[in-house]
């Protein structure tokens, strides 16, 4: 099959970003969001996630690999870039996914398993001393205080968003356009102010 | 640019049928091939139904391909072991139009209950299969299954699999071609009564097509051979030959885009011209024994796992002699997170009830085999859509007097539909003493929601004969049918209890829509609170495995913030108002009274 072939830019070498949360986060509409904004940026752009059982409040990982020509839309272990957590103890199982000099933005909020509401197991205390990673590569995110500040609380995976792009070598305008074309019209100005909020934190 | 967009390999197969005039689908959800209905149903001018299950789905599309249209049945894997029958016969038939069977397998089990490598159906039933590795070769490759289809007189397989099917990647599109009508009423008896005599002559025609395909599949374009270094040679399809480009980008490839007939002489070229020859497929070496009976020296499940998908780590573990660089970072060990009924499930209240009565639940395919786990346990077997209605029946025949009211076999209405009318007329017919619970949720759930011959709807939203599950029961010959809330944990134990007591078989249909089907549940109920000046931390509410609710151990709170209502209690539950959606179920169960409704 023809590979499509970059069109603006240089040769970019593949990069990897694995998002992980839990099912109902609305990590893989994020991760269409972003997939379309390479696009149109004249990227090849490859995403892969598993539906069906993991919806029912499992986790939930969207792989997005992007650069001149991809092939494998799965990234291997020890070559992500950057982890995209959308729930604190979701960056800890994927962990391992990073590569030596990645990041981990990692959104603020703890959703408990069946087995730590039953008291049969703990949820890890203090992320930020079970990351071993430099503080530098560390970014916390308050994605859900956001996202009440932007209007609506289900704008939580659209903050996320805005803190990954200050990561990418991708216009705001890019993000701007696609974002219109995501959501209902009444939804697009929180999901808007919600993305920006979080380009800025 | 405009017509560079991106889509799922389910999406592309879809756009892929459409494009070039398929107007035919019929299918059964089915996690990883759902969408492919779903998207393929959207476009101008096609019809498409979702059919009880996939055996009907794929005669149906026999039918129409046999008026001269192009049609298209559409299955996860283990839909085509249901579809089996009529599909070893159709490879003898052929038809007057086009047949594609797009089977979508499930490497890994994301969603299923096997891992079934369907290739071996391909050399089985004696019929081509085609299989992309990614979104821009589905859309291509299920126009050239059609073309093959008429061309060799074949149904023709397109196999997909988890990684395929759910992935995204950029696809340029086309307009669809002009449709002609090319369907007419074409009587050909010995070509379609497949009767001893003319089933013996079209055996014949199978092989000479066979070998036809065989010749085709020599100079077949999309039997790619990529020449770079010669130490390695890879043979491979699908997915797994991205994950080898990645990590092997300077081996050669013979990147196969039919994996059945394989074409043997090129495979021999490409041998020639490489060191050695390495097979790099995900489940059956399918490709590596064909290749080996042919006499060429080859390898690849001696390095490569038999069980679940690949990734490109994988295949660089398997291929490479010097280490490879892992991550610098261990994950540490967290508690799991598996897949759990969404709060206000209407199957919990039937569960918790099941596995308080301790009875054995044969269960079945749906979002409701999630309750074999803590703690609600209350299903016990899971093998097939449709099975669990057989195996209570069995079971408790098997275990006569020591089963008597012990044995329960329990189905979706989805599932139901698809095989379980026939199993409820066998306990009729042959005088069962089981209970039989559908756990009627109006939907088909699991797989997101689809309409099925008992909603009311069909695929593309017209209205439609809703099947009547009671007057159904009834011409099967049980006698006893009850309805029951499942919401209504009173009266579920009562009833359960009330026909488990009684011989002869019973039904009983545990009616409450999917929560999350917003058509026929309507909007969620104000949440539900822990009053803690109530609680005594008997922990029963816990017991239902709510994700709302969690347990918050005294020797976590605050002194001051403690409020203790009995001497050996250690904590009490809470409820988180985000998730919870006031089902009451809880709150029926709680004997202190302390789930209470409104704000604190």
């Amino acid at each position: 099959m023809s590979k499509s072939k970059d069109r603006t830019m240089g040769d970019t070498p593949v990069r990897s970003i694995l998002m992980a949360g839990v099912g109902g986060q609305g990590i893989l509409r994020a991760s269409d969001i972003l997939c379309e904004v390479m696009m149109r940026a004249g990227l090849d752009v490859k995403k892969s996630e598993v539906h069906g059982m993991a919806q029912r409040g499992g986790c939930v990982t969207s792989h997005v690999r992007y650069g001149t020509s991809v092939h494998s839309p799965i990234a291997k272990k020890g070559e992500v870039g950057i982890l995209l957590a959308f729930e604190k103890m979701e960056a800890l199982r994927y962990l391992d996914y990073l590569r030596a000099e990645g990041i981990a933005i990692v959104n603020d909020t703890e959703i408990y398993p069946p087995a730590v509401n039953l008291g049969d197991a703990r949820y890890p205390d203090d992320i930020l001393t079970l990351l071993p990673l430099p503080p530098s590569s560390v970014k916390m995110v308050r994605a859900l205080e956001m996202g009440v500040r932007a209007g609506n609380p289900r704008t939580e995976n659209t903050v996320m968003l805005g803190v990954l792009s200050r990561y990418l070598p991708l216009e705001a305008s890019g993000w701007n356009e696609v974002l219109k074309t995501s959501f209902p019209a009444k939804l697009v100005d929180a999901n808007l102010k919600a993305f920006h909020l979080g380009r800025a934190a | 640019m405009k017509n560079r967009t991106l889509m799922s390999g389910n999406e592309a197969i879809a756009r892929g049928a459409y494009e070039c005039g398929v107007r035919f689908a019929s299918g059964y959800p089915g996690t990883p091939s759902t969408e492919i209905m779903e998207s393929f149903a959207r476009y101008d001018g096609v019809y498409a139904e979702w059919c009880p299950n996939e055996k009907v789905g794929l005669e149906c599309a026999i039918g129409a391909a046999l008026a001269g249209t192009k049609a298209m049945a559409v299955m996860k894997h283990v839909g085509v072991n249901v579809a089996a029958d009529p599909l070893f016969t159709v490879s003898y038939t052929g038809t007057n139009g086009a047949l594609v069977i797009v089977t979508a397998d499930d490497p890994s089990l994301h969603s299923s209950q096997n891992e079934q490598d369907n290739r071996n159906y391909a050399k089985f039933a004696k019929i081509p299969m085609l299989e992309p590795a990614d979104s821009a070769e589905a859309y291509a490759f299920i126009k050239i299954a059609f073309a093959l289809s008429a061309q060799f007189d074949t149904p023709v397989f397109l196999r997909t699999t988890t990684r395929v099917s759910h992935s995204k990647s950029i696809v340029e599109i086309a307009d669809p071609v002009p449709v002609e009508d090319t369907t007419q009423i074409r009587f050909n008896a010995p070509k379609y009564v497949m009767v001893p005599a003319m089933a013996r002559l079209r055996r014949i025609e199978v092989e000479k097509r066979m070998q036809a395909l065989k010749a085709f599949a020599e100079t077949f374009p999309e039997n790619r051979v990529e020449i770079n270094r010669t130490g390695i040679g890879v043979i491979t399809a699908g997915i797994p030959y991205h994950y080898a480009k990645d990590v092997f980008p300077d081996y050669s490839y013979l990147k196969l885009g039919m994996v059945h007939p394989l074409p043997e002489r090129a495979i021999r070229d490409f041998a020639a011209r490489v060191d050695r020859l390495v097979v790099i497929e995900e489940l059956d070496p399918f490709l590596e024994e064909q290749i080996r009976a042919m006499g060429i020296p080859v390898t690849g499940k001696d390095a490569f796992p038999y069980t679940n998908e690949f990734d490109p780590g994988v295949v660089e573990r398997a291929l490479r002699t010097d280490s490879v660089e892992d991550s610098p970072y261990v994950s540490p060990v967290v508690p799991p997170r598996p897949p759990n009924l969404c709060p206000g499930c209407p199957h919990r209240g039937l569960f918790y009830v099941l596995g308080k009565l301790k009875v054995f639940a044969a269960g079945d395919i749906g979002c409701y085999t999630l309750s074999f786990m803590k703690p609600l346990e209350g299903l016990h077997a899971c093998i097939c859509m449709g099975a669990s209605i057989g195996m209570a029946h069995g079971m408790s025949k098997a275990l006569g007097k020591k089963g008597e009211g012990k044995v329960v076999g329990v189905i979706g209405d989805s599932t139901f539909i698809h095989s379980g009318i026939t199993s409820l007329l066998n306990a009729a017919y042959n005088r069962s003493d089981c209970v039989f619970i559908i756990c009627d949720n109006r939907t088909t759930a699991m797989t997101g929601m689809q309409e099925h011959p008992a909603t009311g709807f069909t695929l593309q939203g017209q209205p439609a004969k809703a099947l009547d599950f009671e007057r159904l029961a009834e011409a099967l010959g049980i006698d006893q049918v009850r309805v029951i809330d499942p919401y209504d944990i009173r009266q579920t134990r009562a009833v359960i209890r009330e026909e488990l007591a009684r011989s002869g078989p019973s039904l009983v249909i545990s009616r409450r829509s999917c929560v999350l089907f917003r058509r026929v549940a309507g909007p969620p109920q104000k949440p539900l609170r822990v009053d803690p000046g109530k609680c005594i931390g008997c922990r029963t509410c816990l017991g239902l495995g709510c994700p709302p609710i969690s347990w918050l151990k005294f020797s976590d709170q605050a002194p001051d913030q403690i409020v203790r209502n009995t001497k050996k209690q250690e904590g009490n539950a809470v409820i988180d108002p985000q998730l919870c959606n006031g089902c009451t179920v809880c709150q029926q169960l709680c004997k202190a009274g302390a789930i209470v409704a409104g704000e604190e």
